[in-house]
Parts: structure tokens; sequence; C-alpha cells
């Protein structure tokens, strides 16, 4: 019974010094951008493999998500007589929601977890270690690119996701199913606005960028050093940032859109 | 070279990203239409808004001539009051404007709309217009109807 309470108030313990290491991993690695010449060229090779080759995933699925928006919307709308909404409705699902949502879904799964592999990997193969005894700072080197690029990359990616998803309702809703084109600019134009909805919807992007980053990184930084235990590490990245994204949503979403 | 590739690649990427917020910015909320044209401010005291929100039309002719831009409650007359942002291209609406509160279409977005008078006099900045006509109440008027049906 005694050995009950110790394990779960070691397990407690355990949870609330890593959150703790983890929280002081963040800021270590947000101020540990330097900002010379050679680091900034780390930052942008970071970007390339975090941000670029997250592109065509995030513009695949935004076209395809705004395509089923645009059919879905038009076959409710229709009933109404209000078909010509159909720009409006797309428009503020994306901007507001999906847009940052889902690009911050699919960086999780297509950036996060390959960050947290390959910091997992340079920990397994002590190359982390071997950069401190160099007195090089593996949290400066390694790290704080990775979160900066990430930080930076989601941001643009949630603007193009959004963007080409207006596109596919664009698509389906004016091309295929002949909403005429004039109403679906200007319901939009009219009823989304610059700083309530697009801005709040960039803001929303840049926390789970950096809550995405965050959990990827420390989890590659925290993860045990062997084959197991980067397995591990990778699925806990996805699952967290996955959970963290969708609640953290809901809070952005009742502190932002609750007054309307 | 490897790293000049990546270094314009991620040029590109960045530069797409800040086309797309300016498409969002522009296009999709039409942001710059709003902010380019200088305006003023007219009131105006309806009983019943019937569903009008800030950010709805105001049009003249059909004409969208500004928006709304607040809705309170006038606590002395227990009235609705009304602010609307007028373009200032539009500077000859005369005193004796009515504004009512019209739907487009049967079901669509409430809006306020300006039918002008004849006098010579016009609205300025920071001027109340007085006669209003209250939203078309659709649940009333099914109400009245009915119960003019059943007494005859």
């Amino acid at each position: 019974m005694l050995d009950f309470f110790v394990k779960k108030g070691q397990a407690t313990i355990d949870f609330v010094s890593s959150l703790g290491r983890s929280g002081i991993f963040l800021i270590r690695a947000i101020f540990g951008l330097s900002f010379s010449l050679k680091s900034l060229s780390g930052l942008i090779k970071q970007i390339y493999y975090v941000g670029v080759l997250s592109l065509v995933i995030i513009v695949i699925s935004g076209l395809f998500i705004g395509m089923v928006l645009g059919l879905q919307g038009y076959s409710i709308l229709i009933d109404y007589g209000s078909e010509q909404a159909i720009g409006q409705m797309v428009a503020l699902t994306l901007v507001r929601e999906l847009g940052p949502v889902v690009a911050a879904l699919l960086f999780a799964g297509r950036a996060g977890s390959a960050l947290t592999a390959e910091i997992g990997l340079m920990k397994a193969t002590e190359q982390l270690s071997s950069m401190e005894m160099m007195g090089v700072d593996p949290i400066k080197r390694v790290i704080a690119p990775r979160l900066w690029a990430g930080f930076i990359s989601l941001p643009l990616l949630a603007a193009i996701f959004s963007a080409v998803g207006i596109f596919g309702g664009l698509l389906v809703g004016v091309d295929w199913l002949g909403v005429y084109e004039g109403s679906f600019w200007a319901n939009m134009q009219q009823s989304v606005d610059f700083q309530e909805d697009v801005l709040n919807g960039m803001i929303k992007a840049i926390v789970f960028g950096l809550v995405c980053t965050w959990i990827a990184v420390y989890q590659g930084y925290d993860s045990i050093p062997t084959s197991e235990g980067i397995s591990i590490a990778t699925t806990k990245t996805v699952v967290y940032s996955s959970l963290s994204v969708l609640g953290l949503d809901f809070i952005l979403t009742a502190v932002m859109f609750s007054s309307i | 070279m490897y790293s000049r590739y990546i270094e314009a690649v991620v040029g590109v990427f960045i530069i797409v990203g800040f086309i797309a917020l300016g498409f969002l910015a522009i296009q999709v909320s039409g942001l710059s239409m709003d902010s380019q044209k200088e305006t003023y401010r007219i009131y105006a005291q309806f009983d019943d808004l019937g569903g009008l929100s800030v950010r709805g039309q105001v049009s003249v002719a059909g004409v969208t001539v500004g928006k709304v831009s607040a809705i309170s409650l006038d606590k002395k007359a227990y009235r609705a009051l009304v602010e609307m942002e007028i373009y200032k291209s539009v500077d000859n609406l005369s005193i004796d404007t009515v504004a009512s509160i019209q739907t487009a279409g049967l079901l669509g977005e409430k809006f306020v709309g300006l039918s002008v008078g004849g006098d010579p006099d016009v609205l300025a900045d920071g001027d109340t217009i007085f006669d209003t006509q209250s939203a078309l109440n659709l649940e009333k008027l099914i109400g009245a109807f009915a119960s003019s049906r059943s007494s005859l």
C-alpha cells in the first residue's frame, strides 16, 4: 500500500521536474540564438528542412480541405438559398480555425517527429555530449536554430494553407457549382476582418509553432538514448503536440472570439 | 553551392508566405478598401435594430457609403444608438435623410439604408438622424397577420 503512494509520488515529482526542465530548456533555447552570420545560415538550413519541405503536404491538404468546405458548405447553404455566403463560410473557417490548427497538426507529424528523431539520434550517438566536451553548447548550436525555424515557419505555412484553401473553395464553389464570383469575394470581404480574424489566426499559428517545436526538440533532447527510447520520444512528440494544439486552440478561441 | 540553393529556396518560401498573408489581408478581408477611405461619423436612433450588427453596411440607393461602427443603448430614451462611419466622398447627405434598417434578401444580412431628402443643409460629423424606421420584424408581422385573420 505504502509502495503504491511512493510510486505515485515519485511519478508526480518526475512529471513536475520534467516540466520545469523543459521550461528552462525553452528559455535557454529561445535566447540561445546568436545573430552571427554562421548561426543565421544554420537557421536558414533548418527553415528549409522544417518549413520548405512541409510545403507540399500543406498545399495539397489546404487545397483539399478548401474544396471539401466548398462542397459541404454549398450543399447546406443551398437549402436556405444563400449559397453566395459560401465565400464567407470557407474564408472564416480557414482563417480562424482550420488554417492554424490543421497546419500545426500536419507540421507536428511531418516536421516535429523528424526533429525529435534527429536530435534523439544525435543524443544516442553521443554527438551532443561530444559537442559539450569541445566547449560547444548543444542548445545554442543544435536546438536554438531548430526551435526558431519552427517558430518562423508555422505562421507562414498556416497563411499559405488558408490562402490555398480559399482557392480550393473558389474552385469548387464558383467554377464547378456556379456560385457568382463577385458575391463570393464580396461576401468574404464584408465579413472577414483583418485584425479580428486574420491576425488572431496568425497569433494562433505563432503559439502553435512555438508549442509544437518546443515539444519536438525537448522530447528529442530528453529521450532515452536507445533505439526504443527514440521511438517512444517520436510517438510522444506527435501525441503531445496534437493534444496541446487542440487544447490550446479551444482556450485561444475562447479568449479571442468569445465576444462575437 | 548547395547552401546557396537552400538559401534561395528558403527566401522563396518566406516570400510566398508573406504573399499568402497579404492575400488574406487584401483580397479576403478587404483591408485596404476600408482603411484608405476617410470617414466622418453620424448617429441614428432606432426603436428596434432587429439583428443589425457592427460592421454592417450603410448604403444609399444600394451603393455602400459606409459601415456601422458602434451600437449602444441610449439609457434615457431606451432606444438603440447606432454610430455610422460614412465615407468623406459622400458629403451631401441632406439633414432630413431617413435611416431605415433593411434586409438583403429574405434572410440576409441587416443593413442601414439611407434615403436622402431635399433639405439644402447637409449632415456633418457628429450629427444625428432623427427620422428613422426600425427593422421589419417578420415574426411580429406574421403575428399581426394571424390575429387579424382569426378576428375576421
